[in-house]
């Protein structure tokens, strides 16, 4: 917006304005030149410099505004009931009436208490119900929502026809249709979170649905171990055993498939929360399946598979926020997959 | 979103057009020359007075004259200051004559909301809030959001943030009111040195490109065009810049990429994990009958 004045010689006052050049005609030569930095040649370094740019240290991207305990909370409770739903309809099948009612009611429980949480959590709790006023699949959580809102009902449904005994043809739609459903509420939530710019969640996008599935497994069997009589346990002792190590397993490939980025599980509130899952996780599936035929023991696994399979959740959860917060875990990995990009 | 064959078909497809606008005005945008910033903050102010957003906080940073601090949902323009022991092509400094030889450079970069070809954030808004204009510019309609925050951490720049008290996300709109009516966004307009430009993307790409092909001759050779390449991980900005060091010395990602791009694999693992749960489970009740 420089303001040139036409006369009748021509242009006068003309600024340069976007035309500058800047650092040329100052009076200075090309022998005080900046040295230019030297070229190094051959084979570049496969360990990425730990030297890195940024603005004053700031986060690159914004740290998410999802808070603990609602968001983390329901990426357990999401995985607790799904598991439970398929969990219900698999006890029904084999006669196992006790663990079936329990699991239906494991499964309301935490749907209600996710939907609670999810509305919580919103700027504008509101208007939670403009969630449905589309359908769009490049959303996990517009995808999320419309599979929560086939759930929760028949979730409910079935646990009420269960604890009421009444319309069994319904409940038995019902648990079968929870239990269809059920598993893609437990696993959307890893699309969720790494579909984000978040490194520690979204580098770990090819192994979070397998985490998150473990996780709900190791929860939901947990949860059947508490509650289901001595004579019902042994499909939860070894879905409590199995699903537990490979929640443990698992865990451990994603976070060392990360390289750098997985250095942000290793710090704070993630470190803490994660070296606790991994404690119980591996107590519960180990006491799933050795002593779960003593009933303290097979519940006292059971909550140790339950709240290890929490803190998982909420491990994961605390790690977005050290790795959105340190530009290097921006910064550094963008730079390698420029340069490799480049070079190939 | 249904597959549109027509729009798959075009050559030189525009982000409206493939969000379904038929007939529509190209595609606007910002060129953000730094090398000519003065770090005035003159676009700041004017984006604040004429969009209402509110203050938030007087703050001192401590660390440069940028006492602004970051793009967020109280600030849609923010001017970066960096201080660097380096000289700007063969300019000699007044501290250069006098001392120890040693040169000091300021850059000076105004930032705004890219407004990408593959938006992360209006790909993750599960209300539709955000949208795309005919402008080919992303908007957020604050009649709508409901303050889930997703689009908060897709964002790969970090640009959209949710506002304290209000609970909705909030971004440059690219003065959508300005431009429906003709007239340049309000940091472009109150810019002194046109180091902001606003008008259609593609005379923006040819001036930029022309201008850098200009700072190399002088000798510039740092220069270096910033979310112009339409072939990067967010398909080009429609908001990029000339910049005269590193993406991440001025705070911006140095290969930023929309995370949508790998939601179908994403939704294939979610779905076998999906399928894992059921057979680990049905497999779980096979054995003795109790």
């Amino acid at each position: 917006m420089s303001q040139n004045e036409v006369t009748r010689d021509g242009l006068e006052h003309t600024a340069p304005g976007r035309e500058a050049t800047v650092g040329v005609n100052t009076g200075a030569g090309e022998d005080v030149a900046r040295p230019r930095k030297g070229r190094r040649g051959g084979e570049q370094p496969m360990v990425p410099e730990a030297q890195f740019s940024s603005y004053y240290d700031k986060a690159i991207i914004n740290s998410p505004v999802w808070e603990a305990p609602d968001i983390p909370g329901y990426l357990f409770l999401g995985g607790l009931a799904g598991a439970s739903s398929v969990l219900a309809a698999g006890a029904q099948l084999t006669s196992r009436p006790a663990l079936a009612r329990a699991a239906k009611l494991a499964a309301t429980g935490a749907v209600s208490l996710s939907f609670a949480a999810l509305v919580h959590d919103l700027g504008r709790p509101a208007r939670f119900a403009n969630m449905l006023r589309t359908f769009k699949p490049t959303s996990p959580m517009s995808v999320g929502s419309w599979l929560l809102s086939a759930y929760a009902p028949a979730a409910m449904v079935a646990s009420l026809s269960a604890a009421t005994g009444r319309a069994r043809r319904l409940g038995n739609l019902a648990t079968a249709g929870a239990a269809a459903v059920g598993p893609l509420v437990a696993t959307y939530t890893a699309a969720l979170i790494t579909n984000t710019a978040v490194p520690s969640w979204h580098d770990g996008y090819r192994e979070m649905p397998f985490v998150f599935a473990a996780s709900a497994m190791s929860a939901a069997a947990g949860v059947g171990l508490i509650a289901a009589p001595s004579e019902e346990v042994a499909p939860l002792r070894r879905l409590g055993a199995a699903s537990g190590a490979a929640e443990v397993a698992l865990t451990k490939v994603m976070e060392k498939r990360m390289g750098l980025v997985g250095e942000a599980y290793e710090l704070g509130k993630a470190r803490r929360y994660g070296r606790l899952a991994l404690g119980l996780t591996s107590l519960g599936a180990a006491g799933a399946a050795l002593c779960g035929h003593r009933r303290w023991l097979a519940q006292l696994s059971g909550a140790a598979l339950v709240a290890g399979s929490a803190l998982e959740r909420f491990a994961i959860f605390e790690s977005g926020f050290v790795s959105a917060e340190d530009p290097k875990y921006t910064v550094v990995p963008q730079r390698m997959r420029r340069a490799a990009r480049t070079a190939g | 979103m249904a597959v549109d064959l027509e729009s798959l078909l075009l050559e030189d497809e525009t982000p409206a057009h493939a969000s379904g606008y038929r007939d529509h005005p190209p595609r606007m945008g910002f060129f953000t020359d730094t090398s000519v910033c003065i770090g005035c903050k003159a676009c700041e102010v004017a984006c604040k007075e004429w969009n209402q957003v509110p203050e938030d906080g007087l703050n001192f940073t401590g660390m440069s004259y940028d006492n602004t601090g970051g793009l967020g949902a109280d600030t849609w323009r923010h001017v970066a200051f960096i201080e660097q022991r380096r000289r700007v092509a063969h300019q000699v400094s007044g501290e250069e004559v006098q001392d120890d030889g040693g040169s000091l450079r300021w850059l000076m970069s105004s930032d705004v909301c890219k407004h990408c070809t593959h938006a992360a954030c209006l790909d993750v808004c599960p209300t539709g809030a955000l949208m795309r204009t005919e402008f080919g510019t992303v908007v957020v309609q604050e009649d709508i959001c409901n303050g889930c925050g997703y689009c908060i951490p897709a964002c790969p720049y970090g640009v959209i943030d949710q506002r304290q008290g209000d609970g909705r996300a909030w971004k440059c709109t690219l003065c959508y009111d300005r431009i429906s009516i003709g007239v340049e966004p309000a940091c472009a307009k109150a810019c002194p040195t046109d180091s902001i430009q606003f008008g259609e993307l593609d005379e923006l790409h040819h001036r930029a490109d022309q201008r850098l092909a200009q700072l190399h001759a002088a000798g510039v050779s740092d220069a270096r065009l910033y979310g112009r390449d339409e072939g990067d991980g967010v398909g080009g900005d429609g908001a990029f810049f000339l910049l005269l060091d590193e993406p991440e010395v001025y705070g911006l990602p140095p290969d930023p990429v929309v995370t949508t791009r790998d939601l179908p694999e994403m939704w294939v693992r979610v779905g076998a994990a999906a399928l894992g749960i059921v057979s680990v489970i049905a497999t779980s009740f096979i054995g003795r009958r109790p």
